[in-house]
């Protein structure tokens, strides 16, 4: 990324709507279409992966300058799955349906792409102030692209929204929306409105989910090189 | 007590990784342009699916259980799978360099597939045994290759629709991808 000087407002702003870390940059896919039958689930799980991204961002800001170049990826991977520990305690003892809803998912945190992402692309290359905007601003974007997708999913596919049945459409629900392929039905029209209100053009490579350019993986993955089909 | 011959079906169809856990989205998307590439990865995933299932096993019965720290199990396998990747890849590029020039591009990307840590705790929490956690590694490997096989045909077709402006790229992959999701949804209810 071509960081240029950025005043604070814009690290924190950036990441809910210019760089969408779910509907821009197309990063940590999994989760968006896996817990988000529901709304409610959709802002705990966006929560809980900004609380591990903030912790991991600082932790792993604050410590750029011990870590090895070599063992970076072991180090922060540590990092990020002990704060998915972390979380999955107070989870599972403040708010246990919320833990049991989020199931396996929570877990999975550890593996989030965003995460992942961040913490090579930002926080080990930034000072502990502009990790945390940094963080809280991806983890706002992530949380508001999963409400959307659960709000969305949850009307047309249970007839409520937040719990509370909403008339007209309680009466017939369109239960595909609630399955696994409403889900990748869903985030496509999402992704294609996002495209069409921001008159972008569409994303054409997607290798891992994110741009070549910023992927940490790029050299290895091969992807980019073998280019598009003629 | 789950037979393992049902336990491999439901993993590779009913409980399909890919389209109906959603894990593992980002190398369906990502590498499914390609017939061979989309075969070459679903092997590379399965295999190391066998491995990390049989390594983290014996740790996480053998080690954790006895010193009560059951709860560390997401940084332990993670790590595990790491390092079990890193050693694949050496040792595939010291003796099989056929196989590493095919293979040896997925490996990275393996470590963050979030479908192996995934059915390492799955077998943890479902209560299998070590057999039962391997046949049923195996038929998670078997239904992420079984999806991306199917899908880069799909995605072949689709290069060359009309698809409207805003819907090119993702869009129009994800909606495909909900398509072949909706012909897996045929087999559910099959094993009960």
């Amino acid at each position: 990324m071509a960081d240029k000087k950025r005043t604070p407002a814009q690290e924190f702003s950036k990441g809910i709507i210019k760089e969408n870390p779910t509907l821009v940059m197309l990063l940590g896919m999994c989760p968006t279409l896996a817990v988000t039958t529901q709304a409610v689930n959709g802002i705990g799980m966006g929560l809980a992966t900004t609380f591990v991204l903030l912790g991991s961002n600082i932790v792993i800001s604050a410590l750029r300058k011990v870590i090895p170049d070599k063992v970076r990826i072991p180090s922060f991977i540590v990092i990020i799955a002990s704060f998915v520990t972390l979380i999955g305690f107070l989870l599972e003892g403040f708010l246990p349906s919320l833990y049991d809803s989020l199931g396996i998912y929570l877990t999975l945190i550890t593996v989030n792409c965003i995460i992942f992402g961040r913490a090579e692309m930002f926080a080990s290359k930034n000072g502990i102030g502009a990790s945390i905007l940094d963080a809280l601003g991806m983890g706002l974007g992530f949380t508001l692209a999963l409400f959307l997708m659960g709000s969305v999913r949850e009307i047309l596919g249970s007839g409520k929204w937040l719990g509370m049945a909403l008339p007209l459409i309680k009466d017939s629900p369109m239960l595909i929306f609630i399955m696994p392929a409403g889900g990748f039905f869903t985030l496509g029209c999402i992704i294609a409105a996002v495209n069409k209100i921001a008159k972008r053009k569409p994303p054409q490579e997607i290798a891992c989910g994110q741009g070549c350019g910023e992927c940490p993986h790029a050299e290895s993955c091969g992807e980019r090189k073998a280019g598009d089909e003629p | 007590m789950k037979t393992l011959m049902v336990i491999l079906l439901s993993a590779m169809l009913t409980d399909n990784f890919v389209l109906s856990k959603f894990m593992g989205i980002c190398p369906f998307l990502g590498v499914s342009k390609k017939l061979d590439s989309a075969s070459g990865m679903g092997i590379a995933v399965t295999f190391v699916m066998i491995c990390a299932t049989m390594v983290t096993y014996p740790i996480y019965h053998g080690i954790l259980v006895p010193t009560h720290l059951e709860y560390f199990d997401t940084v332990v396998f993670i790590l595990v799978i790491a390092l079990f990747v890193q050693i694949v890849e050496t040792v595939l590029k010291k003796t099989m360099p056929a196989l590493y020039k095919s293979l040896g591009v997925y490996l990275p990307l393996i470590t963050t597939n979030c479908a192996v840590l995934g059915v390492t705790v799955l077998n943890i929490d479902n209560g299998y045994g070590f057999l039962q956690s391997i046949v049923n590694a195996f038929g998670a490997g078997l239904g992420f290759m079984l999806a991306l096989v199917i899908f880069s045909g799909v995605r072949k077709k689709l290069e060359y629709a009309d698809i409207p402006e805003t819907f090119k790229g993702v869009p129009a992959t994800l909606i495909a991808a909900s398509i072949v999701s909706v012909s897996f949804m045929g087999f559910s209810g099959l094993f009960g």
